[in-house]
Parts: C-alpha cells; sequence; structure tokens
C-alpha cells in the first residue's frame, strides 16, 4: 500500500484520508462578525467588495516594508532623526499608507536593546509590517516577556553582551512600536536595498538581531 | 504631572488599558505623548473625552521587587493620566 493508515474505508481515491470539515457551530464571536458585516452591507455603510480590498490591503503588508524603512534609517541620518522624533509622519513620508496608526520607533544602542510586546492582546504595528506571528500573540510571550525579556531572548538566540539594558516597550494602548536595530558590522559598501534584506521581522520585534552581510 | 508616578490599584470591571501588573506600581514619566478619547468611555460608546497618555518607565525592580530578572531592565507602558497620581518624594 502507498500510505499506511489505519481506516481504509476512509481514504479518498488518492490514498490520503478525507480531511474532516469545519463543522462545528459557529463562536459567538464569529456569529457576531457575520451579523455586523452583513448589517453594515445591507445598510449600504460598506460593500462587500470595499471588505475584500481591505483585507487584501492588509495582507500585502509584510515585514519588507519595514525592512525597508530600517534600511533607510541605516543610510540616511536626517531620516533616521525624522523616524525617532515621529516614526508615523516618517514612514508616511517614505510612501507607506499606514492609516491613522501611532508608531515608535526605539533604537538599539550599544547599551540598550529593546522587545515589543502587548501584554494586553495582540497590538502590532499591522500597519507596516503586517500579521503578528502567532507566537507574539500567545499567553507564554505577552506574559513572560515583561517578566523574563533574556530568558525569552536566550530562547530565539539572542545573547546580549554584559552591561546591555533591555528595554522592554509593553503595547498597552494608542502607540504601536517599531524596533530600529543596530546595523550590523561589515555592511559599510552596502546600499539600502542590500541592507534591507539584512532586517528580519524579528529584529523589529526585538526578538532578533539583523542578519550579518 | 511630576516625573515620578504611580498607577493606581484600583480593579474595575471593564475596558482598561492600563495592565493589572503595573496597578500600585511606582516609575517615571518617560515622555508624555498626548490626549486620546478615554478608552473606559469609548469602549461603550460613550461620549470620550480626551485624556492625556504618558509612556511610564518601570524598573524590573520597581515592577517585580527581589524576584526581577535583571534589576536594572526597563519596562514602558502607555498609561492614561487618569490613572496616575504622583509618587511620594523617592526612597
Amino acid at each position: 500500500m502507498p500510505h499506511d493508515h489505519a481506516d481504509h474505508d476512509h481514504l479518498s481515491p488518492s490514498g490520503h484520508p478525507y480531511r474532516k470539515d469545519q463543522d462545528a457551530p459557529l463562536t459567538h464571536w464569529q456569529q457576531m462578525e457575520i451579523a455586523l458585516r452583513e448589517l453594515l452591507i445591507d445598510k449600504g455603510v460598506t460593500t462587500a467588495g470595499e471588505i475584500q480590498n481591505q483585507i487584501n490591503a492588509m495582507d500585502s503588508r509584510s515585514p519588507a516594508n519595514g525592512a525597508a524603512v530600517v534600511a533607510r534609517a541605516w543610510t540616511d541620518p536626517a531620516f533616521k532623526a525624522a523616524l525617532l522624533a515621529d516614526a508615523s509622519a516618517a514612514t508616511r513620508e517614505m510612501g507607506f499608507d499606514i492609516g491613522p496608526m501611532n508608531l515608535i520607533a526605539v533604537e538599539n544602542t550599544q547599551a540598550a536593546h529593546n522587545m515589543i510586546v502587548c501584554t494586553l492582546c495582540s497590538c502590532y504595528p499591522r500597519n507596516l509590517l503586517g500579521l503578528p506571528p502567532d507566537w507574539y500573540k500567545s499567553r507564554a510571550y505577552r506574559a513572560r516577556t515583561v517578566k523574563e525579556p533574556r530568558a525569552v531572548l536566550a530562547e530565539f538566540g539572542v545573547t546580549l553582551p554584559d552591561g546591555m539594558t533591555v528595554r522592554v516597550h509593553d503595547s498597552t494602548a494608542d502607540m504601536r512600536y517599531i524596533v530600529l536595530p543596530a546595523r550590523p558590522k561589515g555592511t559599510e559598501g552596502m546600499d539600502a536595498d542590500g541592507l534591507a534584506a539584512l532586517v528580519t521581522r524579528d529584529s523589529m520585534i526585538g526578538t532578533g538581531l539583523p542578519l550579518a552581510p | 504631572m511630576s516625573a515620578r508616578v504611580t498607577v493606581s490599584a484600583r480593579m474595575p470591571i471593564g475596558h482598561v488599558r492600563a495592565p493589572a501588573y503595573l496597578r500600585g506600581k511606582t516609575g517615571t514619566i518617560e515622555r508624555s505623548i498626548r490626549p486620546f478619547p478615554d478608552p473606559e468611555r469609548l469602549a461603550y460608546g460613550q461620549p470620550a473625552t480626551p485624556v492625556m497618555l504618558h509612556r511610564v518607565r518601570f524598573t524590573m525592580a520597581d515592577v517585580w521587587g527581589p524576584a526581577a530578572e535583571n534589576p536594572d531592565d526597563t519596562i514602558d507602558a502607555e498609561i492614561y493620566e487618569t490613572w496616575l497620581s504622583e509618587a511620594p518624594d523617592a526612597p
């Protein structure tokens, strides 16, 4: 037999078991979402097309946007100053549509390493970086990052030099955060496009460092 | 607001953006941002007066005491002014 599944009565013609459909009843919040969406469409407040366009716009956002911002800050001192003064204005000026998001950029230096968390829910700079990774929303990451950030960093493979302070930023209210990582050594001759390829999503959350060139 | 502030220890029911683990803790205002509509009213569709939002920096020692992983590391959190009071002079 090509496959060794226990119950051969329920195999598809391909030899694989049929995948279970999602037959569980809708949850309360799934019902509420559908009801609200249908009401908004019925009353002409929005259209199914507009909702889909917004979903597509959100799905098109990715950490590559943030990487371009970081690489420009590494190569353009005036932009870096503007980013640290008002990250929302600076990223909009670069051409990113971040909607109403209030963004703060926090800079990693030789003295301090920054980490972002949202202990209350899952606040994340989605309008720039796209959707957060699943672990960012987990209770373990949210609870542990404010209690033992160095242990969390170690599990991400990040060990900081002695004497470096860890600064955790809890997105408790209206602001969203992006870490401006330190530019890696050995990148002196690189342009912004090359540098952007070194900027990982995790390096902008603070659970990672940029790649080495 | 003074530089040293204490987060109220009250525990109301409802939508609140002051995390429980920081209530009753004392920190230092890192920066004051600007007023935002009060989320505790906004969440219920009530008229929401703007409330000043501050970023308060706590040391791990401020928050966790002797259990701190590293006492000089910090947590910055955004706390509405309605939750803050001036702290007594530094110990």
